[in-house]
């Protein structure tokens, strides 16, 4: 195998991680410094982040989702968060496969599953709008997930709603409450369409500051960076 | 003030500082976080217009001079709000405190407001500093910073009883505005930081004070507008948000602003320029210019001359008691800022509240 395709095999990993908070691949989001595979056959990755103080939880989550995906292929493997004010604890604690909470001790009481549920909720949310807003003026509330023309935007939906065990099949309501699952009623819908969009344009906006304080920062491309 | 096609303003820049973020006032065995944070603010900057960026050198340490005429000489700002922001535990002699804002204040009659803050970790100490603060330099105005580090402890939330002792004390002595900010922050650790709902709470029990969230939430503005939508005492303080998104992503600074004029209204924005992260003059320039940029965001609420008056000047004058003279008022026919209690959100004749 050549080196480059070994280099795009990890980008490839690596684009499978998202960050939790902005629901975007690390590689688009250009938070990949490098990826490559030393001499001695180990896969080594390192990350950074638009800024000094970025939430500690979420880096912890790209760092960890890093590592399993890259340990997944095979190799021996070394996640390393650079230029932020945890990465010690970050970089030591994934290596080391402790979990947040030892990784943070005394300081973090739970794991960080609840966290990402509500961030995967805000993504169902923002992807509701994606896919309804081009649908205005048919009856959303009756419609199921299968009435809705195929496109990247419902493929995507589908994914969050089912990483959240919520009901995603085709005969499934198109417009359901993030929370419980429950179909929304028609009185309903005109507000719940109006969070959706709120919702999207929370997590462009926080996306668009994202990137440029990123950029700002380095000067350089991620590996897999996605210019918009 | 500015004067645009006839029109003129009243500029009230509520949310700006005075720092000292120079290595001359980095705690020993801090340097790595007084460094980290004054980048992390320099790369905000780096969203203005390139010919409004300063070398980090200047942002760490910018002098009296230069404020004075970025904000007043050509800023177009009639009256400045300092916001305190301590972390002294990175910077020796605090990042911006209240009496080096005062301090400049006292050399400028007229032109500043200074306010003041507390820490509810302080303890009774911390009381008697407020009381101090708030009688000699008579602040009616808060800002509260929950991400500041303090002995060991990351971070706290507005919903903390000590938090509630603190701001009973506060409305005791006669402040009226309380500004929070909650980013960047990172405590507590397994939760999500920048969570607004302490303010939710806050703001139901102290229904006499007016809670100013800078930023808007940024980056919980969805959860910071629904709140709005319910709390009659709520402001959307638009720091970062025309600073920020203005200039950087001006699609998404036109969604918004839409979002904002829709759930909170046009009564309950305030313009602050958060100087020295940004100076005032591009922003007040570009936001008197502004308008949705296309027909897409059509079924968002209309934005006017009387709209861009409120925001920039006459609700922070209105919060804050500041006279305005006759000129600047809005025309017959144009309102005047709501009252809070006809909040948008909480009217019937909110659009909001038609969707409920």
């Amino acid at each position: 195998m050549t080196a480059t395709t070994t280099g795009s095999r990890i980008l490839a990993a690596l684009a499978e991680v998202r960050d939790p908070e902005l629901d975007e691949p690390i590689t688009t989001l250009g938070f990949v410094a490098s990826a490559v595979v030393t001499e001695d056959g180990a896969a080594e990755v390192h990350l950074r982040l638009p800024t000094y103080f970025c939430a500690p939880n979420f880096a912890y989550l790209m760092v960890a989702d890093a590592y399993d995906q890259v340990a997944a292929l095979g190799y021996r493997t070394h996640v390393v968060l650079d230029d932020h004010f945890a990465s010690e604890a970050i970089n030591e604690g994934v290596a080391a496969r402790a979990g947040f909470v030892k990784s943070f001790d005394g300081e973090a009481v739970d794991e960080l599953d609840s966290l990402r549920a509500d961030f995967l909720r805000k993504a169902v949310l923002a992807g509701t709008d994606a896919v309804c807003r081009p649908l205005a003026g048919f009856p959303l509330a009756t419609m199921t997930l299968g009435d809705v023309p195929a496109s990247p935007a419902l493929s995507r939906l589908k994914r969050r709603r089912r990483d959240l065990g919520l009901p995603c099949t085709d005969d499934t309501p198109l417009l359901i409450d993030p929370k419980t699952g429950a179909a929304v009623g028609a009185d309903e819908v005109p507000l719940h369409l109006r969070k959706a969009r709120l919702t999207r344009t929370s997590l462009d906006a926080n996306t668009g500051i994202c990137r440029g304080m990123l950029r700002h920062r380095y000067d350089t491309d991620g590996q897999g960076e996605v210019a918009l | 003030m500015y004067e645009k096609d006839g029109e003129k303003y009243f500029v009230v820049d509520s949310h700006m500082h005075y720092w000292n973020a120079g290595p001359d006032n980095w705690v020993p065995g801090a340097e790595q976080y007084a460094k980290g944070w004054i980048e992390c603010f320099h790369a905000y900057q780096g969203l203005g217009p390139p010919e409004t960026h300063w070398p980090i050198e200047k942002f760490m340490s910018y002098t009296e001079d230069d404020l004075m005429k970025d904000v007043f000489q050509d800023g177009y700002v009639d009256v400045a709000i300092f916001q305190p922001t301590y972390l002294t535990e990175w910077y020796r002699e605090g990042f911006n405190t209240t009496e080096k804002n005062a301090a400049l204040g006292a050399k400028h009659p007229g032109k500043f407001i200074a306010n003041t803050r507390f820490d509810p970790r302080d303890g009774d100490d911390g009381l008697k500093k407020l009381e101090e603060n708030v009688a000699r330099y008579g602040s009616i105005g808060l800002k509260l910073y929950t991400a500041e580090w303090n002995n060991g402890s990351r971070g706290w939330t507005l919903k903390d009883p000590a938090a509630y002792r603190y701001l009973e004390k506060a409305q005791e002595l006669g402040i009226k505005n309380v500004h929070v900010h909650k980013g960047p922050t990172i405590w507590p650790l397994d939760k999500d930081a920048f969570d607004v709902s302490d303010v939710d709470h806050a703001a139901t029990d102290f229904p006499q004070l007016n809670f100013i969230v800078e930023h808007v939430g940024l980056p919980r503005i969805e959860d910071f507008c629904f709140m709005a939508t319910q709390e009659p005492n709520v402001y959307a303080g638009l720091s970062v948000v025309i600073g920020g998104l203005m200039h950087a992503r001006p699609k998404f600074f036109a969604k918004v602003m839409g979002e904002l004029l829709f759930w909170v209204g046009e009564d309950k924005m305030t313009f602050g320029s958060d100087y020295g992260i940004w100076e005032p003059k591009w922003q007040i320039e570009g936001f008197v210019d502004w308008d949705y940029p296309s027909d897409e965001f059509s079924d968002y609420p209309r934005v006017t001359t009387a709209t861009k008056k409120k925001i920039l000047g006459l609700n922070a004058a209105k919060l804050y008691g500041i006279e305005v003279p006759q000129e600047f008022q809005l025309d017959q026919g144009e309102g005047e800022p709501a009252a809070r209690d006809d909040s948008v959100g909480v009217s019937s004749a909110s659009p909001a509240a038609s969707l409920g």
